[in-house]
């Protein structure tokens, strides 16, 4: 039953999206021009640790931009059609799937532009891929549950990134460690890292599985 | 209507009845703050290398830690009641209590700073603790900012308890991995030894025990102070 609203509810949002295809384009256009500003401005390669830390702090940006929208639309009378017809759980359930889909789109890509444009270091790729993937994942959840929260204040933007930043740390500290090891090439791979990434993501969705039952109502 | 009898009870009539019953932890707090204030500057302290008498710091800025994280856990505990069972009372402990909190983060911030200027050179070093303390206080000022942005007050009851609930949960996380990743200046972290291995010694445990007893009884104290004096003016709003 959960799994069927959800289905519905990502095949919904990926309609809406395409139906206003500029808002998408909007953000993969932001992070173009964002790693372009900074190719501009650093000029040549940089050395390890700016690179990771610009590439991290690029996407986070782009990422809280990308999801802040998420509960936009669902204001009024469209939400309360959307809460009478399906589980609450499934709506938050949904978006976070749909948003990690958005970002593993927007890292790939934020990617690509940054390797051509500021250089390629990444030694290791299969780890970096491997973070990135669990990064955007973690990204997505959080984000998406403090766009829920953010959506019900009236200054939604800046409450978005007040609220989100400081509790994005424990999640930046260990994507930065890992794909700092990705761009050395370290022989083994930290399982341990690795392994707080996944049950922080867990943590996450969960915690947000068990909290938007309070929220959504208005 | 019980909302507004327990207000009133608690704000005016029970003042009468209240005997050395309820109040006799008001002044222990009282009396081991006072006890720690002047013996933590008396009893002789071990010497050490490089703390030499900064060491009596630690009756003031460690407990004042610990009154912190337990006056923030009680905050998080009624934001938990609060979504289980929602009413203005629930509301206003938790939000005081994470004023509170915010108090007693900013002093613990001031004496560290003060302590690691004289020990390690700096007003801030680069630290997992002291990141750990700033990101602390960033979370709830969010938590403020935001129960400001909320006009309706249920809503803002509700929407700020999840977010609570949310932040303090990935605030332990927080506290428990970065440690792991970095050494840390802190004594029981990096190679450094805890100072309970040799240099607490009998004196000193004399006056550190009482001073985190009175510290957090200090902050419950101060807690119900700010919860009765936010009833009164929420009283004097219904009257107008």
């Amino acid at each position: 039953m959960l799994f069927q609203q959800i289905k519905y509810l990502i095949v919904k949002e990926i309609k809406l999206e395409m139906r206003n295809k500029y808002a998408l384009g909007g953000i993969l256009i932001y992070v173009v021009s964002t790693v372009f500003v900074s190719y501009l401005s650093f000029k040549q390669v940089i050395n390890p640790a700016t690179w990771n830390a610009l590439f991290w702090i690029i996407l986070l940006f782009a990422s809280i931009n990308a999801v802040a929208k998420s509960f936009l639309g669902e204001t009024g009378g469209r939400s309360l059609y959307l809460y009478t017809l399906t589980n609450p759980q499934a709506v938050i359930l949904s978006k976070i799937i749909y948003n990690s889909l958005i970002l593993i789109v927007l890292s790939g890509l934020c990617l690509a532009a940054y390797s051509l444009l500021i250089g390629n270091l990444i030694q290791d790729t299969a780890l970096f891929l491997l973070t990135l993937l669990l990064g955007s994942l973690g990204f997505s959840s959080l984000l998406t549950m403090v766009s829920a929260i953010a959506s019900k204040t009236s200054n939604n933007f800046t409450l978005m990134a007040i609220l989100s930043l400081p509790i994005m740390l424990p999640l930046l500290m260990v994507l930065i460690k890992l794909s700092r090891n990705a761009i050395d090439g370290l022989e083994l791979w930290d399982w341990n890292s690795l392994l707080i990434l996944f049950f922080l993501n867990v943590i996450i969705v969960s915690l947000s599985y068990l909290l938007f039952r309070y929220l959504w109502r208005d | 209507m019980g909302l507004e009898n327990s207000m009133s009870e608690s704000a005016g009539s029970s003042q009468k009845r209240k005997g050395l019953k309820t109040y006799w932890w008001k002044i222990i707090a009282a009396l081991f703050v006072l006890y720690t204030i002047i013996a933590g500057f008396i009893i002789p302290v071990p010497a050490q290398a490089i703390l030499h008498e900064t060491i009596r710091n630690l009756y003031f800025h460690v407990p004042m830690w610990f009154a912190m994280m337990t006056i923030l856990f009680v905050s998080l505990w009624y934001s938990i009641k609060n979504l289980a069972n929602p009413n203005a009372e629930n509301d206003m402990i938790a939000s005081q209590a994470a004023n509170v909190g915010l108090v007693l983060g900013a002093l613990g911030l001031a004496t560290g700073s003060v302590w690691a200027r004289y020990t390690w050179g700096a007003w801030w070093v680069a630290d997992t603790k002291l990141n750990g303390a700033a990101i602390t206080m960033l979370i709830y000022f969010a938590y403020f900012i935001l129960r400001g942005s909320i006009n309706e007050e249920q809503k803002r009851g509700r929407i700020s308890a999840v977010y609570n609930i949310f932040a303090y949960i990935m605030l332990i996380v927080f506290l428990m991995i970065l440690p792991r990743m970095t050494d840390s200046l802190h004594p029981g972290n990096g190679g450094n030894p805890g100072f309970n291995q040799y240099d607490l010694d009998r004196n000193m445990r004399m006056v550190f025990y009482p001073a985190v007893i009175g510290w957090i009884l200090l902050a419950t104290w101060m807690l119900t102070l700010s919860v009765r004096l936010e009833k009164i003016k929420r009283k004097l709003l219904f009257n107008e």
